[in-house]
């Protein structure tokens, strides 16, 4: 197949387990194991041989069941866990010819602070809840090397004005506010630094059907008008549809399929894929 | 005239895992199109046109058989084994689909939605805007509806949508899907001028059409399925 761009994240051969494994499990094929999960040292291999690749204005969309490893794989991007093995290459860092997960933890504290923005599935996970909103989306900026209180303060007015919370709230702590507003504040914390990645699990997970459609739209809206690339987990097929130019099925920690949003929608290959579009019909 | 399309030898069985079956919806089906031509494809309902036409879309998973598609940007190419980036890129630039059922996206309005496909292609707001609105006056889509959610708009309404969102576009080679099923004679009347005007553009076009005296005169040649199979050529 002919390459006519270069990915943005290509990932290579992804790994993540917890526990250490044992003779039983270890270097086994998938039958000696119950799902992902080693029945003899209690091993959950939450991430097997991932690949894939996202390209540059791309929403990749990532489904499955609960305990699929989605939440896992995001935070293996993320560097919030360290992978077991594997490669994950991002062009703009050294051109995409550096393995980041093999660099210094300085490294790849500079890379997320430069490039990617992370919506969590667990507002409490991505927000400090007692600080303030404003103070929030310092932080990331901060991180990412701004030092200009007012440039910052007006930058952190901008995005929360873009995401819809009100700036005479700006000074409140999230702890305040309802599901679907800490998670827009989430979106302007993980939009503050420009990043060419945007990481979102399950963002509109858990909140109530109006706010989700707003969640939904900005998220298209924003991504539209940046031009950023998203990968964006969820259980929910019907967000997928909405979002995601591609899909990737995950089943026990591993892909059983992707392709075109619409191919997976209309066409599923595995069984799985076909039970799971069932039961959105 | 150069082909623009050639589908060889396509086969589709769909295989449904939990209950265990196994539907062949197409068998060896081979479709030529020239460049500027527009074929027209009809058969009984089930017989396996739209399984066709999905299939050059790649809303369904290739299987056995090729279609050769002469692409402006890739050359000579199999959409059977095209890379889904590649697809996407088709999709925006060069191969327009109208749908037999809609699917819109929610929250859009119909003025946004024509507006988005010509912004996908990378042109400017006002420009977009521009070719959007000329569009929706020329399928005559009251002004009032512009802004609304298509929703609520009637069958006739959506599909004019529909069309127009596929056409602004310009697309190289279009597939239609039966879209006149559901419209009054002047709605019919307005889409039939515009694949009059797309086709002296030079737009290649393949349409399925369940009433034979829409295509006269418009179709180059003709195809008839029957059973997932070609029936033999006729015209
Ligand atoms: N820190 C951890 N320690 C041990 N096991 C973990 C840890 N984090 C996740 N797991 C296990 O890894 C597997 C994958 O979990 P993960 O959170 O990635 O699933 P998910 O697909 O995001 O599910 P959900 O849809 O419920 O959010 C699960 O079996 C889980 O119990
Ligand atoms: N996604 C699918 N999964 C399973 N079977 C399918 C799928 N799509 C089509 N089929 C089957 O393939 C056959 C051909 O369907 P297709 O939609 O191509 O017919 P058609 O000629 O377009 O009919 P109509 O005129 O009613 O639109 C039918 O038996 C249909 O049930
Ligand atoms: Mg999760
Ligand atoms: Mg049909
Ligand atoms: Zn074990």
């Amino acid at each position: 197949m002919i390459k006519f761009e270069q990915p943005v994240l290509s990932i290579n051969n992804l790994n993540k387990q917890f526990g250490k494994g044992c003779p039983s499990c270890k270097g086994s094929n998938e039958d000696s194991l119950k799902k992902n999960y080693c029945p003899v040292c209690g091993t959950v291999y939450a991430c097997q041989n991932i690949m894939f690749e996202v390209y540059a204005g791309e929403i990749l969309g990532v489904v499955g069941e609960s305990g699929s490893g989605k939440s896992t794989l995001m935070q293996c991007l993320y560097f919030d866990q360290e992978v077991s093995s594997g490669e994950a290459y991002i062009s703009s860092y050294k051109d995409g010819k550096t393995d980041v997960f093999a660099e210094s933890s300085q490294q790849k504290r500079y890379i997320r602070n430069h490039m990617m923005g992370k919506v969590y599935q667990n507002p409490l996970l991505g927000l400090r809840i007692n600080f303030t909103s404003i103070g929030n989306i310092a932080e990331k900026l901060i991180a990412a090397g701004n030092r200009h209180v007012g440039k910052m303060e007006a930058r952190g007015k901008e995005l929360l004005e873009h995401v819809n919370i009100p700036i005479y709230r700006m000074k409140e702590a999230p702890k305040n506010f309802s599901g679907g507003m800490q998670q827009r504040v989430q979106i302007a914390k993980a939009l503050s630094n420009n990043p060419p990645l945007l990481l979102l699990d399950e963002v509109t997970t858990g909140l109530d059907l109006s706010v989700q459609a707003s969640v939904l739209d900005l998220i298209k809206t924003i991504q539209r008008e940046l031009q950023i690339t998203v990968v964006i987990v969820s259980h929910d097929l019907g967000v997928i549809r909405m979002l995601a130019d591609r899909t990737m099925v995950m089943l026990d920690g591993r892909i059983i399929e992707q392709g075109l949003t619409d191919q997976i929608l209309e066409d599923p290959q595995h069984g799985y894929t076909q039970h799971l579009v069932q039961s959105l019909l | 005239m150069e082909k623009i399309l050639a589908i060889e030898h396509l086969s589709k069985t769909f295989v449904i895992h939990n209950l265990n079956k196994h539907i062949e919806a197409l068998r060896d089906v081979c479709i030529d199109l020239k460049e500027g031509e527009f074929v027209g494809i009809t058969g009984k309902s089930g017989s396996g046109k739209s399984t066709v036409f999905k299939c050059i879309y790649r809303t369904y998973a290739p299987q056995q058989g090729c279609i050769w598609y002469h692409s402006k940007k890739f050359g000579l190419i199999n959409l059977a084994e095209l890379s889904e980036r590649q697809m996407i890129y088709l999709r925006k630039y060069e191969i327009g689909y109208v749908s037999q059922f809609l699917n819109i996206m929610p929250r859009t309005t119909a003025r946004e939605l024509v507006k988005q496909a010509v912004l996908e292609m990378g042109y400017e707001e006002e420009r977009a805007e521009l070719e959007a609105v000329k569009m929706l006056e020329h399928f005559e889509l009251d002004q009032e509806l512009w802004d609304c959610y298509p929703g609520t708009f009637s069958g006739g309404e959506k599909l004019r949508l529909n069309i127009a969102r596929a056409m602004v576009k310009r697309p190289r080679l279009l597939l239609l899907d039966e879209p006149t099923a559901s419209l009054d004679p002047a709605s019919k009347l307005k889409v039939r001028e515009l694949i009059e005007q797309l086709k002296r553009e030079g737009t290649t076009m393949i349409g399925i059409f369940h009433d034979i005296e829409f295509m006269e005169n418009l179709c180059t040649r003709e195809y008839t399925m029957r059973d997932g199979k070609l029936a033999d050529l006729e015209l």
